[in-house]
């Protein structure tokens, strides 16, 4: 059976229009109009998508792979819009749609009082259908589409209070950061085009990289003379770097803690769920061409344990709400890019979905936190919220016992599931990476209780004064700190209902799921890894069932360290809050470090934009002003010279003019004489 | 069609029009209805062209020649291939937005401003057209003349430094570009460029030949480093002259290389290919670095110019590359096909830059970029426009200037990888100084209390900024029917450059 290509049309372009019309008439057609109008279309595109998954998984319905259009043929080069519908694109399909959906109708209730009402739901209507485009890709071409596609909308969203200085700043920021890794990402696809086969097709490129006949893994060129250097290498550390810029990997990662200038519902969106997950999307889709290159992976690997453990830590020192779970984001993302680097893609793009719902869901719950607290960001004004709004309170906790991987809950599976595939792994570097994923446990626990403590619990640190404050939404600096026009409270249908649809499969999705996704055959071609490489099945040799995991799992290692992390934090944050204090003045280098997040930001700030201005002007003013103007301006007044030399000949005397011919006379005729002479002698 | 001597009809009614319009345009109203009448006249009379070439046999079609100079044996020849329909309709497209565009912001001398204008279109569309050396020639150096006027009468402040260093350049250029053409001459006793590219061309003919050709056209792509006019022309230049002379003048220098350098003197253009692709090279990141300094919006979109230029040089050099080098005639098509689209798209992307800069000149008279801040807050449509352009500008996929840099970088890197490198730069450095012109211009809150009052687009801004847009997402989501109109043009242009002449 062949999946129905007019209902992927619809996936794709049921957003696009809902996106257009909100973007382009909002204003003429009012509020209620432009949300229902964007979430139907991202609703019919969720339910059409999960009919897709059906059909692909339940309904026997083969990959489908096909071409819309083309969108230019050059010679043998050609570039198309296409469709490859598999396991692995289903799945990315339902979580985005739904994740979307779920953003769209808190939306409502998190932008009530927002002037840019109409044009933020046409921004995220139009990134759903960028993602799409990105996950539902058949070729390169469509691929960097969709990347760049959502990194616009990114951009338009991170600044969408473009009145914000701290926003335009930002937003500008991660376009250019990202743009660093696309600069990666293009060469990447320019090697594919010429060592893969002169395709930009998955299908074909992949087939030319799994031709044993062709023996890719060994093919290498000599860029440099001397050096040759294996071409599945180069490609796959390109790519790498444009999904490092995506999926914030250290050293690009510096855009994304900036994103959260954002209105809160896109970080869960864009900055959680989807978007930052692309990279990870993209290598696990890669498997064919990584799988060819031991030192890409090993690079890959390298990176994402860096990651995981580096930005984790400077999560336990923010205050802002946002930013810890956005540090949280970060080492998550970790987490997964380790996944791929040792071959289980399987693992990291598991924890791509099940990270999608509890992080989404915390990232909401902040955001309904943030509502309650009239956009009061800052934790240390916070405390004792638990009894003003329970919802959000009971959801977060889930939320964080799932991002903690507490047995049972998503996280824990898709956690393990990749600590224990590094454990298994041979690979260079796999010891330094184990060791980072298992000290990020601790890490996790740390930061993710330490925000539920601050929050929801221990002593209110804030006042109510109902009679000196009259309450703007808009303008985070009108509040004193810590002072409220009036009491907390739970926040809107709208914004609790999405909170606890997120819930439920942040407790259930892993345990459902992990059988069948891990340890079965729900990938299939999709995925590709080598025999030699295949650590997932390892571990499926002891996969008893989930239910066997959870017991195996509290022998083991991770439960102890993030049990370990549970109890310090619940030490410090919930009874002895004085202690944070004292440890932040005992361990002032170590805060140093963490609090300026190793400096990552002014190192580039001082390098790359004041160095890129002050070489600009140099250049300028340097070589386009001094050098070649002055040495057109110099020829010009060299002329300007020269004519004044020869405008006194033109005295304007007859005799001058008179000696003048006579001159000329005997010298053209004594030349002539001369010349003829001797060519008559 | 073949009686019909179309591309006559489309050079010489702009130029008619216009002495109408000098005529009967005493009322300036007058003046500019019929001068838009004349540009839309001239618009659809190109699109028969763009139906009726046929874009699968290829080759020179819609051809007129008649004797011209007998003693010379110059003729009044005509015709046109896919690259040229495609010029002359960019060219058609663009006046009529152009005039349009000036009904507003002209107001002394409109007849005659608006004259000039046809003139200069009539011309431009003879350089696309002749296939005769002298008659290229020709409107090669009279369409300066009509630019002249338009930067040295309705121009700014420093407009007679511009003009003369705008003329200077040009013109220095051009005399090399005569000697050569004469030479050509001399040796084949006409003026044809077919008998040019047949004549058969010593290795030594060829370098002198090739860099008198370079000298012409490298000044006008402008590449690095005779750039350094343009900013100064465009600073001064009033609205239409910069969109007229980014969009289109600047792609005379890229259709000269493809029309004279590489038929008639490929071996040179081999051995020196070099050269033009450091130059691009330089040009992309070096340009780029200075574009990010400008306090002068006007000079940044200029200086941007250079380096979206060079991705025109680099493609269509590197495509000699590949076919002598690599023998490998397919990315060698790859890239010119990228040269040529990259033409067309900053056609459209520069043209709407300079077209949104004059929106804001109009209303504030200054170009300064820390004069503006927080547009988008009075002018919503006006800001979504903006960032549509600039985002072209940094060659996002889905508009047209993402098109041609993606071909060429492709094509690059089946050269040498390392020339994708540095040409693949532009996507940082490109993005850094767009984005930080939007940042200060586009977003912020508004500090100026004159930006306050802006009122946002009027209709006739609208018009013109919408049909930039549709052109550049048109061109960006499917541009299949450009590069299919292009396609068997382009093979035979790489195809003759397997044949060596020396």
């Amino acid at each position: 059976m062949m999946l129905d290509k007019s209902i992927l049309l619809t996936i794709v372009l049921a957003p696009l229009f809902g996106a257009l019309v909100a973007g382009l008439f909002g204003k003429r057609i009012g509020r209620v109009a432009s949300h229902s109008v964007t979430i139907a279309g991202v609703a019919l595109s969720c339910v059409l998508s999960i009919l897709v998954l059906y059909k692909l998984v339940w309904g026997g319905a083969e990959v489908f792979n096909q071409n819309i259009y083309t969108w230019f043929e050059v010679g043998s080069t050609s570039a198309h819009v296409g469709f490859l519908i598999d396991r692995l694109t289903a799945m990315m399909m339902v979580v985005v749609t739904f994740v979307s959906l779920m953003v769209h109708v808190y939306t409502i209730g998190y932008m009530a009082e927002d002037d840019g009402y109409e044009r933020f739901f046409s921004y995220i209507a139009l990134f759903t259908f960028s993602m799409l485009m990105l996950v539902m890709s058949n070729n390169f071409l469509q691929l960097f589409f969709g990347w760049e596609a959502v990194g616009l909308v990114s951009y338009l969203l991170i600044g969408f209070w473009y009145k914000r200085p701290t926003a335009i700043f930002a937003n500008m920021k991660a376009f250019i950061v990202n743009r660093v890794g696309d600069f990666g990402f293009l060469l990447g696809i320019a090697g594919v085009l010429l060592w893969f086969g002169g395709s930009l097709d998955y299908a074909a490129v992949f087939a030319h990289a799994q031709d044993p006949s062709l023996d890719m893994a060994s093919r290498s060129v000599e860029l440099i003379a001397g050096h040759p250097w294996q071409v599945a290498t180069i490609v796959c550390i390109c790519l790498f770097i444009g999904a490092m810029g995506k999926s914030a990997q250290v050293p690009l990662h510096v855009w994304l803690p900036d994103s959260m200038e954002g209105p809160t519902p896109i970080s869960a969106l864009i900055h959680a769920a989807t978007m930052v997950t692309a990279g990870i999307f993209m290598v696990a889709r890669m498997s064919p061409l990584f799988e060819l290159s031991e030192t890409a992976l090993t690079f890959v690997l390298v990176i994402g344990a860096t990651t995981a453990l580096f930005t984790g830590l400077i999560g336990v020192v923010q205050n802002d709400i946002k930013r810890v779970v956005a540090y949280s984001t970060l080492s998550q993302l970790g987490y997964m890019t380790v996944a791929l680097g040792v071959s289980a893609y399987s693992a990291g793009v598991f924890h791509l979905m099940t990270h999608a719902f509890f992080k989404a869901l915390l990232f909401l719950g902040a955001g309904s936190v943030i509502i309650a607290m009239h956009h009061e960001q800052d934790m240390r004004h916070m405390g004792g919220l638990r009894k003003y709004m329970p919802i959000t309170w009971i959801t977060m906790w889930i939320g964080s016992l799932a991002l903690a991987g507490a047995p049972g809950f998503a996280g824990f599976f898709s956690k393990d599931a990749i600590i224990e595939a590094v454990g298994e792994s041979h690979r260079l570097g796999a010891g330094y990476a184990y060791f980072c994923v298992l000290a990020g446990v601790f890490i996790t626990a740390l930061y993710s209780f330490r925000l539920l403590y601050m929050t929801f619990h221990g002593k209110q640190r804030f006042v109510v004064d109902p009679v000196k404050h009259h309450h703007g939404h808009e303008d985070p600096e009108h509040h004193a700190p810590g002072h409220l026009a009036h009491a907390p409270h739970e926040s809107p249908w709208v914004v609790t209902v999405p909170l606890v649809l997120l819930a439920i499969p942040s407790i259930v999705i892993g345990f459902l799921t992990i059988g069948p996704m891990l340890f079965g055959d729900y990938f299939g071609n999709a995925i590709f890894v080598r025999e030699a490489n295949n650590v997932i099945g390892e571990l499926g040799h002891g996969f008893h069932g989930a239910l066997a995991m959870i017991l195996h799992g509290f022998s083991q290692p991770p439960f102890w360290i993030a049990l370990a992390g549970f109890i310090v934090a619940t030490w410090i944050w919930l009874f002895n809050p004085r202690i944070a204090d004292k440890a932040e003045n005992a361990l002032r280098p170590l805060h140093a470090v963490l609090a300026n997040k190793y400096w990552f930001d002014n190192l580039y700030q001082a390098v790359f934009a004041r160095g890129g201005i002050r070489f600009g002007r140099g250049l300028w003013r340097g070589s386009d002003a001094t050098l070649i103007d002055g040495a057109i301006n110099g020829s010009a007044s060299l002329v300007d010279q020269v004519s004044a030399l020869l405008r006194r000949l033109q005295s304007g005397y007859l005799y001058h003019y008179a000696f003048a011919m006579i001159l000329g006379l005997i010298l053209l005729l004594g030349g002539s004489w001369w010349v003829l002479t001797r060519i008559a002698a | 069609m073949a009686h019909w001597p179309l591309l006559s009809v489309l050079i010489w009614l702009p130029i008619v029009g216009a002495v109408l319009v000098l005529a009967l345009g005493r009322d300036a109203r007058v003046a500019r209805w019929l001068s838009l009448l004349v540009a839309l006249l001239t618009f659809v009379a190109s699109l028969p062209l763009y139906i009726g070439y046929e874009a699968v046999a290829g080759g020179m079609q819609f051809a007129e020649s008649h004797l011209w100079i007998g003693g010379l044996k110059a003729y009044y020849g005509l015709a046109v291939d896919g690259i040229s329909v495609a010029l002359i309709v960019l060219t058609t497209f663009t006046s009529v937005l152009v005039i349009i565009g000036s009904w507003g912001p002209i107001n002394k001398r409109v007849s005659q401003y608006m004259a000039a204008m046809l003139v200069l279109e009539g011309m431009l569309i003879g350089i696309f057209a002749a296939t005769d050396a002298l008659l290229f020639y020709v409107f090669f150096e009279a369409m300066l003349i009509p630019m002249f006027i338009i930067i040295g009468v309705w121009g700014g402040p420093r407009r007679v430094y511009a003009t003369l260093k705008f003329f200077i350049y040009t013109f220095l250029g051009s005399i090399f570009m005569l000697i050569a053409l004469i030479y050509l001459h001399m040796k084949t006793g006409e003026f044809s460029l077919a008998a040019f590219a047949a004549a058969p061309l010593s290795a030594t003919e060829q370098a002198w030949l090739f860099f008198g050709f370079l000298a012409g056209f490298a000044i006008k792509v402008p590449m690095w480093p005779v750039h350094t006019w343009l900013p100064d022309a465009h600073v001064e230049a009033p609205t239409g002259g910069s969109v007229i002379l980014a969009a289109i003048m600047l792609k005379v220098g890229g259709y000269g290389f493809i029309r004279f350098s590489l038929p008639i003197t490929p071996d040179a253009s081999q051995e020196y290919a070099w050269v033009v692709i450091a130059m691009s090279l330089v040009a992309v990141v070096y340009i780029g670095y200075v574009a990010l300094v400008q306090d002068d919006m006007k000079k940044l979109v200029a200086y941007s110019s250079v380096a979206h230029m060079a991705f025109v040089t680099l493609g269509i050099f590197i495509s000699l590359a590949l076919v002598r080098e690599h023998a490998n005639p397919d990315a060698a098509r790859l890239g010119m096909q990228g040269a040529m689209v990259q033409m067309i798209s900053h056609g459209f992307v520069s043209g709407a830059m300079f077209a949104c800069i004059g929106v804001l000149y109009d209303r504030l008279h200054t170009r300064m970029i820390d004069e503006y801040g927080g547009v988008m807050n009075v002018m919503p449509w006006f800001g979504g426009f903006f960032i549509l352009f600039s985002m072209a500008n940094c060659g996002l996929p889905g508009t047209s200037g993402f098109v041609g840099e993606f071909m060429v970088i492709l094509a690059s890197f089946q050269s040498n990888p390392f020339i994708a490198l540095v040409a693949a730069f532009t996507l940082i450095i490109g993005a850094a100084y767009t984005l930080w012109l939007v940042k200060r211009v586009i977003f912020g809150e508004v500090t100026n209390p004159k930006v306050a009052k802006f009122k946002d687009l009027d209709a006739r801004e609208w018009i013109v900024l919408g049909s930039f847009a549709a052109a550049v997402l048109a061109l960006g989501i499917y541009p299949k029917p450009l590069t299919d109109l292009m396609d068997s043009s382009v093979l035979q242009i790489v195809n003759a450059l397997m044949l060596s002449k020396a």
